[in-house]
């Protein structure tokens, strides 16, 4: 059993935890609706440029000659993941849910004796996976130091990708990150971001025919880069969205954890205080029958 | 009364019109083109240039690049880079302007790029 104090001592510091996730909470909430509705706005853009480059790959009659950014290069023995995860944690389930999305398929392309090459960006994603898999890792980014990210730095990491495949790094290009459902569910999500090109659509889909000006290849040439930078930055969006919202969820849980703990220490604290009066009282009492 | 089209234009961060429109001007890859309500189904990209919006009220902006689809009356375009002409001061065009002569004189450029940079400090300087 413990001693009044120490028990007087667990209900402050868990108080004052709570009075930490409560103010987390507080700021989760207020950074997520920025996020979603960031998230919200930035969809129609890759919505309508991964319309449009279905549109330009249907027009595509000979996939010989097709920008290889399209059609992939024929070849299906390197892969690789840019695992996106937050740079910051206490965030429940989020980091793990798409580390562990990304193991798995790792798993899979190494049991198919396939070669493997990662590029992590945000801190907690690295600090999970460079146990395991650190030889794999070829690049590391973080946006630490940055408040809020701009499609420039989609940008910059859509290019170095781009600039990866034309000397033939790799032959498939996957993205992890969480798209955001909402406050209570983040879904992670496997997205396969070269060859741009799906596998095979519903054909039936009446589709216009369109008058290309320049060349199809041409605009693919030019729109597939942006295409990926594009992709990046959705993930960013929807990562930080998601990030936010896992956040809430966590510190809510948490800050009603320690509601229950406090009620229960209290009581606990309550009834040991009051045995103890009791048993003054008898020994009070007792001494003065003696008497 | 002429008939009227919907175009939508679209950045990364956000939706920044969405309007009725009656004629729209821009700056094609290959030269300006006009567009108009019942145009051909049409994907194409984008030069430095303007783009002129003629719909319930008239605005101009100024895009670096962009890709543009047409297709059943509905025009969306698409691009990173793409600014309100009124809300370009005049020091943020000499500066820009600045910036691209600096590109411009760097052997390392092929004759696209180049075609590009100079389309963009040729408009840059009509606005100015």
């Amino acid at each position: 059993m413990p001693s009044l104090d120490d028990l007087r001592k667990r209900i402050a510091s868990v108080k004052s935890t709570q009075k930490i996730t409560k103010a987390m909470k507080m700021v989760a909430a207020a950074k997520l609706r920025k996020a979603q509705e960031m998230a919200e706005k930035g969809r129609p853009f890759s919505d309508k440029m991964d319309v449009i480059i279905q549109n330009l790959s249907k027009a595509i009659n000979d996939p010989l000659n097709a920008p290889r950014l399209l059609v992939g290069t024929g070849e299906d023995k390197v892969h690789l993941c840019i695992v996106m995860t937050a740079d910051r944690g206490l965030c429940g389930g989020f980091n793990t849910n798409i580390v562990k999305q990304a193991k798995n398929y790792f798993n899979k392309i190494l049991k198919g004796s396939k070669t493997l090459k990662i590029i992590t960006v945000g801190t907690k994603g690295l600090d999970q996976l460079k146990r395991d898999y650190g030889k794999y890792i070829i690049k590391k980014i973080n946006f630490k130091d940055k408040k809020k990210l701009s499609f420039k730095d989609a940008e910059t990491i859509g290019n170095e990708i781009v600039k990866l495949f034309k000397n033939k790094e790799f032959d498939k290009c996957i993205i992890f990150f969480n798209k955001f459902k909402n406050v209570m569910t983040q879904v992670p999500q496997t997205q396969q971001v070269i060859p741009a090109k799906k596998e095979e659509q519903s054909e039936q889909e009446e589709h216009t025919s369109y008058e290309f000006e320049p060349e199809e290849d041409e605009i693919l040439e030019d729109l597939l880069p942006k295409n990926i930078s594009t992709q990046i930055y959705k993930g960013f969006l929807e990562n930080s969205a998601s990030e936010q919202g896992s956040r809430m969820t966590a510190m809510d849980n948490a800050t009603r954890n320690a509601g229950d703990l406090v009620e229960k220490l209290t009581i606990n604290y309550n009834r040991s205080r009051q045995a103890a009066i009791t048993k003054e009282l008898i020994e009070i009492i007792s001494g003065a029958e003696s008497l | 009364m002429s008939e009227n089209f919907n175009t939508e234009i679209i950045s990364p961060e956000k939706v920044l019109l969405r309007d009725k429109t009656e004629s729209v001007t821009i700056p094609s890859f290959e030269g300006e083109m006009t567009i108009l309500a019942n145009h051909i189904s049409l994907i194409t990209f984008l030069r430095p240039g303007i783009i002129e919006i003629n719909g319930s009220k008239k605005v101009k902006y100024f895009i670096e690049d962009g890709t543009v689809e047409f297709s059943n009356n509905n025009l969306v375009i698409l691009s990173s880079t793409i600014i309100e002409t009124i809300n370009l001061t005049k020091d943020k065009i000499d500066k820009i302007i600045e910036e691209s002569k600096s590109f411009l004189n760097r052997d390392t450029l092929d004759d696209k790029k180049r075609y590009i940079l100079s389309h963009k400090i040729d408009c840059l300087q009509r606005i100015n």
